[in-house]
């Protein structure tokens, strides 16, 4: 079943996060995703980022930059996120381990250019963003305070049937 | 149109297409550790599914925290111990023979020119020394490739590193990797192959090599690669002297893996190590790279000698020459993980683990453990390492503790003096 993608964004305005960072490696003697739930983003540290704070609690979106997911190619950091009902990741660049989790695991890592998470970024100041996502029409549409923009992003014909599959699993299972 | 290595091994695993640069590939071997098997194991179990596509192709080992610390690893151990039991894997390393997974699988000769490999590890990028192409790959990716043999990746383009001119005396392939990272960024190579060419990989040992091809993905790497050559070949001849007539024959078969001469690069980048340092990361990011003299001073308070980096038996060699009749600064905690039992033993015999002992170092058994963070050596908040491994994010080695990445030659030499030392020095 294909997830839900979009809703309130919060922002980690900085490059290379690691999935050290997403999810500390002292986590990963647990064995169900469901027992990561508390643990999400625990070692960021971010100004003004609080890994328990209730903007967090709230986001279903991760806005950030470049070579987001880098380092360990844990899935549990694409995991500490689903299991938090985060299923949507803006960044202006991914780790290929991590971009394949989240689509592997039916998620949706979106690509923007630089300029145009400037400008999400810069629209926090108007207040709570909120991102509708448009998969077949590949844009998404941001909202803050009165203000609304739209950014049109690409995503591949194999990752968009991972995410209508339900995931790598599903597909393979039904193709080979 | 040549091809590289890594199209070349497309090419020929090519199972399916099934849109336009999705290229889906079958596998040689899938490896597997505790740490990410399990929820691919429970995954499969729930589907109803728990199967192997081939039990011989599948290598299985409990490495990371070993022996297991507490009740959650022991239970992680046992899921995987049961699964390869259940499905009669032939090769699973338990306690007593097991070793860190990127040391040991290759030095049990299961890694061979134009394979392709795939392990939910990041380091599995170091089994490319061997001329094959190995990608680290999450729980999703390899819960299917032990269920069917088969991983999906993008098109690959390859980066060209060459390394020519001569290496200085006390620098090793873990300063080279280190000032390669420096060059590319540590996004730099991101879904790019990483060939390591050049007169410097030609004389490099497979342990020399491994080292270099481990760090790929420090700069994002998706697989390193050196090209498979007479060195290759006598470090795998003990498993495939059935195989081939004799060295040269099996030389021959393998050439059909080297890139053409006229193959198409991304990019390539010259580097001369003739005047290259020592090499230290400063910071949280492994492209943060200095030469030592830089960094010269800076106390540490624990050194760390091992992982799939530099815990093979060359590492130990060149760390023992430099800790040889010497005792490690009051000052510092030393550890060394030989990567597998037999590089143990071969330690043994060669009296380098007595040099170890000597010096002041505590000896443990094979293990990721403290590489990052799990067992075996976790870092207090505010404390420093030294380490021969090869991620230094912030935390990494244990929360609000930072890393030093360095070659085993640095890293005795900064354990003799509790300091960064360049061991040129002493």
């Amino acid at each position: 079943m294909q997830k839900k993608f979009g809703g309130l964004a919060i922002f980690l305005d900085r490059s290379d996060i690691n999935t050290d960072e997403i999810i500390p490696a002292k986590y990963l003697t647990e064995v169900t995703k469901e027992a990561l739930t508390p643990y999400i983003l625990e070692d960021l540290k971010l100004e003004g980022f609080d890994p328990k704070g209730e903007k967090l609690k709230n986001a279903t979106v991760v806005v950030s930059r470049e070579n987001f997911g880098c380092g360990s190619s844990r899935e549990h950091a694409p995991w500490v996120f689903e299991v938090n009902d985060v299923h949507t990741v803006i960044a202006e660049s991914y780790a290929r381990i991590f971009r394949q989790n989240m689509f592997n695991g039916g998620m949706l890592a979106i690509e923007l250019p630089k300029a145009d998470i400037d400008q999400l970024v810069a629209l926090q100041q108007q207040g709570d963003v909120e991102v509708a996502v448009d998969l077949d029409g590949q844009s998404i549409t941001v909202k803050a305070g009165g203000e609304e923009r739209q950014f049109s992003f690409e995503i591949s014909q194999f990752d968009k049937a991972l995410i209508e599959s339900g995931g790598w699993v599903e597909f393979a299972d039904a193709r080979y | 149109m040549g091809k590289t290595l890594a199209e070349k091994i497309f090419d020929s695993h090519l199972r399916d297409e099934p849109f336009p640069g999705a290229k889906v590939l079958s596998l040689d071997r899938v490896l597997c550790h505790e740490i990410t098997t399990p929820v691919a194991i429970a995954d499969l179990v729930w589907r109803e599914k728990d199967r192997v596509f081939d039990k011989n192709k599948i290598k299985v080992v409990i490495d990371h925290v070993t022996p297991s610390k507490d009740t959650k690893t022991a239970t992680q151990a046992k899921i995987l111990r049961d699964w390869a039991r259940r499905h009669e894997i032939p090769d699973f390393f338990d306690i007593g023979r097991n070793g860190v997974c990127h040391a040991i699988f290759p030095e049990k000769g299961y890694i061979r020119p134009g394979f392709t490999v795939i392990m939910g590890d990041s380091h599995t990028c170091t089994h490319g020394a061997f001329g094959a192409f190995a990608a680290g790959v999450g729980t999703t990716d390899l819960e299917v490739g032990i269920l069917k043999g088969v991983c999906a990746f993008r098109e690959p383009e390859t980066i060209r590193i060459n390394l020519n001119g001569s290496l200085p005396e006390g620098v090793y392939a873990k300063d080279v990797i280190l000032h390669v990272i420096a060059q590319l960024g540590v996004n730099g190579a991101t879904d790019r192959v990483v060939e390591f060419r050049g007169s410097i990989v030609d004389q490099m040992s497979m342990d020399a090599r491994m080292t270099l091809c481990n760090m790929a993905v420090e700069a994002g790497g998706t697989s390193g690669v050196c090209m498979p050559d007479m060195t290759t070949v006598n470090y795998l001849w003990e498993f495939i002297q059935d195989e081939f007539s004799s060295k040269e024959a099996a030389l021959a078969d393998y050439q059909q893996w080297v890139s053409d001469p006229d193959a198409v690069y991304s990019s390539t980048l010259e580097i001369d190590v003739s005047s290259l340092e020592p090499q230290v990361t400063f910071g949280y990011k492994p492209d943060c790279v200095k030469s030592i003299k830089e960094m010269q001073g800076a106390p540490v308070d624990q050194v760390y000698i091992g992982t799939c980096t530099n815990g093979r038996i060359e590492d130990l060699r060149q760390a023992a020459e430099v800790l040889k009749g010497k005792t490690i600064a009051d000052s510092v905690r030393g550890i060394v993980s030989p990567a597998t039992p037999k590089i143990f033993s071969d330690a043994l015999a060669e009296g380098i683990i007595q040099i170890f002992m000597d010096a002041g170092f505590c000896v443990t058994n094979p293990t990721c453990g403290a590489c990052l963070g799990m067992s075996n050596g976790v870092l207090a908040e505010g404390e420093v390492a030294a380490a021969t491994s090869n991620r230094n994010f912030n935390g990494r080695m244990g929360k609000g503790g930072m890393v030093h990445l360095m070659s085993p030659s640095s890293a005795a030499a900064t354990a003799l003096t509790g300091v960064i030392t360049d061991a040129r020095s002493l």
